[in-house]
């Protein structure tokens, strides 16, 4: 006999879709089947079944081979790492509850590391931009139920986001959006030819590195001013179109992802697409959303926002929290040589940061916390893996459009397997103790 | 005029944390008092004294504190942050935030600085012989007030984000700049001799760029208006001039539309 568990949150990417459908064994030891999950979605829920999965921790000799260690001697390891650390980097945090990444920041206080998430690499200049200007926000459900003029910049969901487009932003019909996908117009800004692309009224196939030229332009556009004959490779009488079909919708939404974000001028790109934003507020009603790709960075930009005032690169090594990307950024710090040692849990710097990086937390005292092998564990010296947050432990997780969701356990891990924040939980006991405290 | 000197002997394992060496720290006191000052290195802290040889004492008051800096202070950073008079000279590449939010006073540096020098700068002035980092005279982050005062001079190049959200003093830059020039900015000069790369004056309220060299990309919200002589840092010389970024908000003065000016050399 099998039960099948209903309405279950997957824990893959910032859309954090809730309608999915688990099958378990009876025992609830198993997971047999996953429905309604695009395909990445469902390779993280089976990936926890597999049969050469680590149950325990492991610690990396000098020969480079690994020998099995107890919990307990990889709490101790950390808690002693961490707390003899001049300024430690504790990195990640977005794939994990908020539940683990409140006391994640707990022990970052209480050791002065510096707090960093993936967004580091990915829409930390968004958060950067948001700051410099504010941002003009809604939910998904706003978009599903409002938007008729949906635009897609150096993004592509139908790679990254396999079911925004079918839940929020395209296809499904909503309350004042009831023709779905025809009543919708959809401009992609990108120089590649995306399969997001393909299904675009509009194509803007943009130079590369001219966004914000572009994003100016559609400024000078709006304002009826002249421009000149070609910005960033799009002739003018279509950035006059494109400034039209914006003016002309009832509610604009703009999605952007990396293409803008890591591309020349970063946070000054998306400082001015939320310019536009707010220019087109004067003509319609506009929102705008990072594509956001873990499924909880954003809550762990919530979480620090709510302990320390910043949603990463939070610096709390004085004792109080500073937080100035280009210097309390983990790529810049490892590159400087800032810290002396690395603490990675819910992300992969191995694959994710420039060579470089990886070379420098491969020659400090590290620890991983992960529930697989990565990349990243292969350099660490310590390998913690954990439970599956959202698999085998529920916990809060914020979608890409700030709204908390509860995800849920569908199985049992394997016996004797701690949770994130389990395991944090007793590395900040035992510092306590180390510490004196 | 009392002079105090530095000389690094104990380089900090990870980076040090000096904003006291400031004239207004070291102001009425003995090499032995400025050696105890606090300095910190990550989570732990130090002293001056910890990490430099340190001679000669404090004047009365700032103004008349002379501090001399010698050796590698490539790993120190926060030298004369929010200093309001005297002066300190470096004889090195001194890390990031050179002078930052610094009130009055000189600063000169016989060598380069990394990023973030003259951060929210009010008075006083910078000047650098090599080149600077990024975020020269820029704003530190979320605030709206870069630099709004004093003068800082480059005799080489500088980096990217020079003057972002500036509303007020000088920049000169000898050399070559990298992209984003007085992003955001409210007001203030930026005057550079060679070359631009992109993004000059983009999201511009109001202030002057001047530019001696070539822009390779020129902001779209740029407009020609007509060309004018003038005289910039004593040289005579005729100049496009640009407005812009007309795709930003603008205040009026007598019913006309202020912009941002750009000049750039013919
Ligand atoms: S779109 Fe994202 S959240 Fe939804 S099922 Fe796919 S991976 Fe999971």
């Amino acid at each position: 006999m099998t039960k099948t568990v209903t309405d279950v949150v997957c824990p893959f990417c910032g859309t954090l879709c809730d309608d999915l459908e688990v099958v378990v064994s009876d025992d609830g030891k198993q997971l047999l089947e996953v429905y309604n999950a695009c395909a990445i979605g469902a390779e993280k829920f089976l990936h926890s079944q597999a049969e050469d999965r680590l149950t325990r921790p492991r610690l990396q000799q000098e020969d480079g081979s690994w020998k099995d260690v107890t919990y307990d001697e990889a709490i101790e390891y950390t808690a002693q790492m961490l707390a003899s650390s001049t300024k430690p980097l504790m990195y990640g945090w977005s794939s994990t509850n908020c539940e683990a990444q409140g006391v994640g920041s707990e022990i970052g206080e209480i050791t002065g590391a510096v707090m960093d998430n993936t967004a580091t690499v990915c829409h930390g200049t968004s958060l950067i931009a948001v700051q410099d200007i504010g941002i003009p926000h809604c939910t998904l459900g706003e978009v599903k139920n409002r938007a008729d003029r949906v635009v897609f910049w150096g993004c592509n969901p139908a790679h990254a986001h396999p079911r925004h487009m079918s839940r929020y932003s395209i296809f499904p019909r909503g309350f004042f959006t009831g023709k779905g996908h025809k009543g919708r117009k959809v401009i992609v800004i990108d120089p590649r030819k995306t399969d997001t692309a393909n299904v675009a009224d509009v194509h803007l196939q943009i130079e590369q590195g001219r966004d914000y030229e572009l994003l100016d332009a559609l400024r000078v556009a709006f304002k009826g001013l002249p421009l000149p004959d070609v910005v960033a490779g799009i002739p003018k009488e279509q950035i006059y179109e494109a400034a039209e079909v914006l003016k002309s919708g009832r509610f604009v939404i703009i999605f952007f992802g990396m293409g803008v974000t890591q591309s020349l001028g970063k946070n000054h790109n998306i400082d001015e697409a939320i310019a536009v934003t707010r220019d087109l507020n004067e003509y319609t009603k506009a929102a705008i959303m990072p594509m956001r790709g873990h499924y909880n960075v954003t809550g762990s930009g919530a979480v620090w926002g709510w302990q320390f005032g910043f949603p990463f690169a939070v610096d709390l090594s004085r004792g109080f929290a500073r937080y100035n990307p280009g210097e309390t950024t983990s790529n810049d710090l490892l590159r400087r040589g800032e810290v002396d040692s690395v603490f990675v849990l819910g992300s992969d710097p191995g694959a994710h940061f420039p060579f470089s990086s990886v070379k420098k937390i491969s020659e400090l005292p590290s620890v991983c916390i992960d529930p697989h092998q990565t990349p990243t564990t292969a350099v660490c010296k310590l390998h913690v893996p954990v439970a599956f947050v959202g698999v085998e432990i529920g916990g809060c997780a914020y979608r890409m459009d700030n709204v908390p969701i509860e995800t849920r356990k569908v199985v049992e891990a394997p016996e004797g397997m701690m949770t994130d924040e389990e395991f944090l939980e007793k590395v900040l006991v035992r510092i306590k103790e180390i510490k004196g405290e | 005029m009392e002079t105090v000197t530095l000389t690094i002997k104990n380089q900090p394992s990870l980076y040090l944390e000096a904003d006291n060496i400031s004239p207004d720290a070291f102001a009425g006191k003995s090499a032995e008092n400025i050696a105890a000052l606090h300095a910190y290195e990550g989570n732990t802290q130090t002293t001056l004294g910890d990490h430099f040889e340190i001679s000669g004492k404090g004047g009365a008051t700032a103004t008349e504190t002379r501090i001399i800096v010698n050796g590698d202070v490539s790993k120190v950073k926060y030298i004369g942050m929010k200093m309001t008079g005297g002066e300190i000279v470096v004889n090195g590449n001194p890390d990031m935030y050179v002078g930052a939010w610094m009130q009055g006073g000189k600063i000169t540096v016989k060598g380069n600085v990394d990023a973030f020098a003259g951060t929210g700068m009010k008075g006083g002035e910078i000047v650098i012989d090599g080149d600077a980092g990024n975020y020269l005279g820029a704003a530190y982050r979320g605030d709206w007030r870069g630099m709004q005062g004093g003068k800082i001079t480059v005799k080489g190049n500088a980096g990217s984000d020079i003057g972002t959200f500036m509303n007020g003093g000088e920049i000169v830059i000898g050399g070559d700049v990298d992209v984003h020039v007085a992003t955001h900015a409210e007001g203030g000069k930026i005057v550079v001799k060679g070359n631009a790369k992109s993004r000059v004056g983009g999201q511009m309220v109001e202030g002057e760029i001047i530019v001696f060299g070539d822009i390779e990309v020129m902001m779209p919200g740029f407009i020609y208006r007509k060309d004018v002589d003038l005289e910039v840092d004593g040289i005579s010389a005729r100049f496009a001039l640009y407005e812009g970024d007309i795709g930003e908000r603008h205040r009026k003065r007598k019913g006309e539309v202020i912009y941002g000016k750009l000049y750039q050399k013919y």
